[in-house]
């Protein structure tokens, strides 16, 4: 069992969290990556449950999202994707990185609230982050999910209440979403982001991951100096065809982020 | 606006501070988006409390739009399909050639008020992308409206029309490439732009407080309604219809019905949804006949969805009916028992649309088809001296291309 997600922020160095799809390629595709980021030395895996209607997502996370539904026989979607997480975590053993489900809310209620919850913990993973699914509206969901952390986005439009809010809330770490908009690489971070992830951290004692739009070890290696976290989605999924070609990326992204170059 | 009515707990709860109607609704969003729905809800309340944005908006409506729109009798229409009275609400009439404006009015006086100089909206069929147009041109405002490509195919003549007033039309290539898709980009767009853009919504969903605007804006039909009525001393009536999408003409039909439920007798409430291709094929809109709760463009009520719940496509002729969720206050009025929603397919639709023009001289939206269809139904249920009410919420012209291509009007 999973000791929780905030596991990956104890290394005494900034964490890389990870992001690939669930069945992309297809569901074996997908176990690969799942080992090729651990070989690839992330520190927080998070498996992105496939939607059709992604509102958070920019065009390569929601591509991949397609594929997944379309090339696995009988579709794959947050069951399917639970079964996956949980055969990777019992191959990897003590050995596993925390892991998290990156799920809109949709697939979550349909399935049944109480009954994903027993089915996530049974799986051994250790958190959610839910995007559409604000601190406000979270009550239903926390009352039932016990022993889940479950990690809520700032943004830079929070003001400070939200940001309070989202700071008690939040299990694990503080999710900072870089910019307004949608995932998806860029090829500039946004200039105040220092001050926001400053504001951020001000507001909770977790530690405070930043993603949206991190997509290059050097982007990277810079967000790493202000936040305890970096997460990299969009630029990880573009490669997630090829472990190989994966598991370079992740060793470069989690070099950067280490401090090792 | 709210401050027009009773108390809303004295008929129904709902909606509370988070937007909930009973279970439906919310504001299940990206935490970007948050701030702004708060301060919009905030916005909201403060202007719904203040006369002069009232006034405001009233004067628009007579002076712009030609409200009161008329409330006339259909005798030839009432004869063909056997019923004593039929009385159409006649949205059709209003300038754009829709209920739609009646709302973007109100939102975009909103959008000023907080002093946004760049509107964006949806659109299915094409009418609330026109109406949003044109208030914004009216009203200086920058305005890009979000719309699918399949709409646009067959909705080209309200496309070349939002170009003349002057706002982008944003092609929507992913899905079906219709209403949904619209609303996805467009909530997408909005939680990029959030900072310095205002988001019109053209129908009865979305998150908080979108639907209770979108109704208190559309109102305006049924209270116009029943004192046109009451002006007539109409004693009895025995049903009032609006067709649905996400259902802004109906909520504004609906609203002030429920909240009057004594008046005229208690007419029976019928919604209609549409069927597509029938509701035993996978062709099809209707949310609240097949559908079961779920989250979408952030709200919760009836959905059509898959078992990993997925939003499923919806289909129906009506580019503005082919959405596959509803608005959450009339998913409370189902469960309530207030208002029944039946499906009218593509069909019984094209059907009401031909026998309107010929028997009325009125082109209908094929949107508002759907509501007619419902004429011949309601007359063997209720009998040949019933008086039936119809929000007839939309004029037919943009639908001339697809009535050509089902072979209307060929003889």
């Amino acid at each position: 069992m999973s000791d929780g997600l905030r596991g990956a922020f104890i290394h005494g160095r900034p964490a890389l969290v990870a992001y690939v799809m669930a069945g992309y390629p297809d569901r074996a595709g997908s176990l690969d990556a799942l080992r090729a980021l651990v070989d690839g030395g992330a520190d927080l895996i998070e498996l992105g449950v496939p939607y059709a209607d992604p509102l958070a997502d920019g065009p390569v996370i929601r591509e991949a999202a397609d594929v997944a539904r379309s090339a696995n026989p009988g579709g794959f979607g947050l069951a399917e994707t639970i079964d996956l997480a949980a055969e990777f975590l019992a191959e990897m053993g003590e050995g596993a990185p925390p892991l998290a489900l990156m799920t809109y809310l949709n697939p979550l209620m349909r399935m049944g609230l109480p009954r994903v919850a027993e089915a996530i913990r049974s799986a051994g993973i250790g958190g959610v982050i839910v995007p559409d699914l604000p601190p406000d509206m979270a009550p239903m969901w926390l009352t039932v999910s016990s022993g889940i952390d479950t990690v809520f986005l700032a943004a830079p439009t929070s003001t400070p209440e939200r940001l309070s809010k989202v700071g008690e809330m939040s299990r694990g770490f503080v999710y900072c979403v870089s910019t307004t908009g949608v995932t998806g690489e860029r090829t500039e971070l946004p200039n105040e982001l220092a001050t926001l992830v400053g504001r951020v951290k001000a507001s909770t004692t977790l530690p405070v991951a930043v993603g949206f739009g991190v997509s290059t070890p050097e982007q990277a290696a810079i967000v790493a100096r202000s936040a305890d976290g970096v997460v990299v989605g969009s630029a990880l999924v573009r490669r997630q065809h090829d472990a190989g070609e994966l598991r370079a990326l992740c060793r470069e992204l989690a070099d950067a982020v280490h401090g090792v170059v | 606006m709210s401050k027009m009515f009773p108390r809303l707990d004295e008929v129904y709860t709902g909606p509370d501070e988070n937007g909930f109607f009973g279970p439906y609704g919310g504001r299940f969003v990206p935490e970007t988006v948050m701030p702004a729905l708060l301060e919009l809800t905030a916005a909201f309340e403060d202007a719904s409390d203040d006369p002069s944005f009232q006034e405001d908006l009233s004067d628009l409506w007579v002076d712009y739009v030609g409200r009161p729109t008329p409330l006339y009798q259909a005798r030839r229409l009432a004869e063909a399909v056997g019923l004593g009275t039929v009385f159409l609400k006649r949205e059709d009439l209003c300038h754009t050639g829709a209920h739609k404006i009646n709302n973007t009015l109100g939102q975009c006086l909103l959008a000023k008020r907080m002093g946004k100089k760049r509107v964006i909206a949806e659109t299915g069929a094409g009418q609330h992308g026109v109406a949003t147009a044109t208030t914004a041109a009216l009203m200086g405002l920058e305005c890009a409206v979000f719309m699918g490509v399949e709409d646009i195919r067959r909705q080209s003549l309200n496309v070349y029309k939002m170009k003349l007033l002057g706002a982008q039309v944003i092609p929507v290539d992913e899905g079906s490439g219709t209403l949904a898709d619209a609303v996805t980009a467009a909530l997408r767009h909005w939680v990029e732009r959030v900072e310095d853009t205002f988001y019109v919504l053209g129908s009865a969903v979305g998150p908080h407080p979108y639907p209770v605007m979108v109704r208190d804006f559309q109102s305006v039909i049924g209270l116009e309604t029943i004192d046109q009525l009451q002006g007539r001393g109409i004693e009895k009536v025995d049903a009032v219809v609006a067709c649905v999408g996400g259902g802004s003409n109906a909520i504004g039909t609906f609203y002030p019905f429920v909240l009057a439920a004594d008046l005229f007798g208690s007419p029976e409430l019928v919604g209609a949804e549409a069927a597509g291709k029938g509701i035993d094929t996978d062709q099809t809109g209707a949310s609240m006949t097949l559908g079961t709760p779920g989250v979408m463009h952030g709200f919760y009520s009836y959905l059509l969805q898959d078992d990993a719940g997925n939003p499923l496509e919806a289909y129906s002729i009506s580019a503005g009916l082919d959405y596959p969720g509803i608005g959450p206050e009339h998913a409370f009025l189902k469960d309530e028992g207030k208002v029944s929603y039946e499906p009218v397919t593509d069909d019984e639709a094209l059907e009401a649309f031909d026998l309107l023009c010929r028997t009325e001289g009125i082109i209908p939206a094929i949107e508002s088809s759907h509501a007619l269809a419902l004429l011949p139904r309601l007359a063997k249920r209720l009998g040949p001296d019933a008086t039936v009410v119809v929000t007839l919420s939309g004029r037919g012209d943009k639908d001339i291309d697809i009535v050509r291509e089902a072979g209307l009007g060929s003889e």
